[in-house]
């Protein structure tokens, strides 16, 4: 499923073995994707030595500081963004 | 690695010396074994080695100038910073997307890589030894304001923090803000006023002299 610019997504907080680039800390977690950075061979197979195809679809994805962190402490307009790949994206409301 | 001596009688001391950090000796480990199974070859990791150490934050700080000083290359710049480089003469590299973060009087952004060292090499040169250290990576993200506090930039409260996390194949650029009192300078005076810092967002650029 292809996200676009405004949507609400919800990193994936599934397990998964061996190399991927979704930080643990964004599991779970609720934002809005940012920008579509556009497809990308798929890094946990190529770290494997495979070619990392099917390419990934890549979102630069921001979150709200208060949602990563209760106690943050700083101001209340402060975000996170992160690069996260489309197959660990989900929809959410 | 262990050493094996079949093929050449001779002892020779190690290169390796017990003062030598347990990553170099890893780092090495890994050189010796790609080498070995024929995935890179030694020239291609020199050269490689080369034009790594061969870039620095100059040419970072020739693109923040050139887009202080003309609003035209500024969008191109936001646009697609690889193309901007490239007018500019300056080599990307083989890296993949270069995003350029603009900071402003509302917003500021700072760069992390939490899963490992991702660094816009091409354009700054090698990263910090403390871009790559774990207290970094961990702070940026959960304590920001107080991981800038210690680099000595005190952000005002009513700026939005913006912390960018490099977690793929895209490298963050941050393009800091001109500082005041510069409207005489030229392009290379604005140039040396751009640190490898400022680009990462964790200080300001220099102050006009």
């Amino acid at each position: 499923m292809s996200f676009a610019p405004g949507d609400t997504v919800r990193v994936s907080s599934r397990a998964h073995d061996g190399h991927h680039r979704a930080p643990g800390y964004l599991k779970g977690k609720t934002g809005t994707v940012e920008r579509v950075h556009g497809l990308f061979l798929n890094p946990e197979t190529r770290a494997y030595g495979e070619d990392g195809e099917p390419a990934r679809r890549l979102y630069l994805v921001g979150f709200e500081m208060r949602d990563l962190w209760p106690a943050y402490r700083g101001g209340g307009d402060d975000r996170l963004a992160a690069d996260v790949f489309e197959h660990w994206l989900e929809p959410a409301r | 690695m262990s050493h094996d001596h079949r093929d050449h009688d001779h002892l020779h001391e190690p290169v390796t010396t017990s003062e030598e950090p347990a990553v170099a000796a890893r780092v090495r480990a890994l050189e010796e074994l790609l080498l070995e199974k024929g995935v890179v070859e030694r020239d291609e990791l020199r050269q490689r080695i080369d034009w790594l150490v061969s870039r620095s934050p100059a040419d970072g700080a020739r693109l923040v100038a050139r887009a202080w000083i003309d609003e035209d290359f500024k969008e191109r710049l936001f646009e697609d910073a690889r193309q901007a480089a490239l007018e500019l003469g300056v080599d990307p590299g083989p890296s993949p997307v270069v995003v350029a973060l603009e900071n402003t009087d509302d917003v500021h952004h700072m760069v992390v890589c939490t899963l490992c060292s991702c660094y816009p090499r091409a354009l700054l040169g090698p990263p910090p030894d403390w871009y790559k250290s774990l207290p970094y990576r961990s702070r940026a993200v959960s304590d920001p304001r107080g991981v800038l506090r210690e680099f000595g930039l005190a952000l005002e409260e009513d700026v939005e923090l913006r912390v960018v996390d490099s977690t793929a194949d895209i490298r963050y650029l941050v393009v800091p803000r001109r500082p005041a009192g510069t409207d005489d300078l030229d392009e290379d005076a604005l140039a040396a006023l751009v640190t490898r810092d400022s680009m990462i967002g964790v200080s300001q650029p220099l102050a006009a002299a």
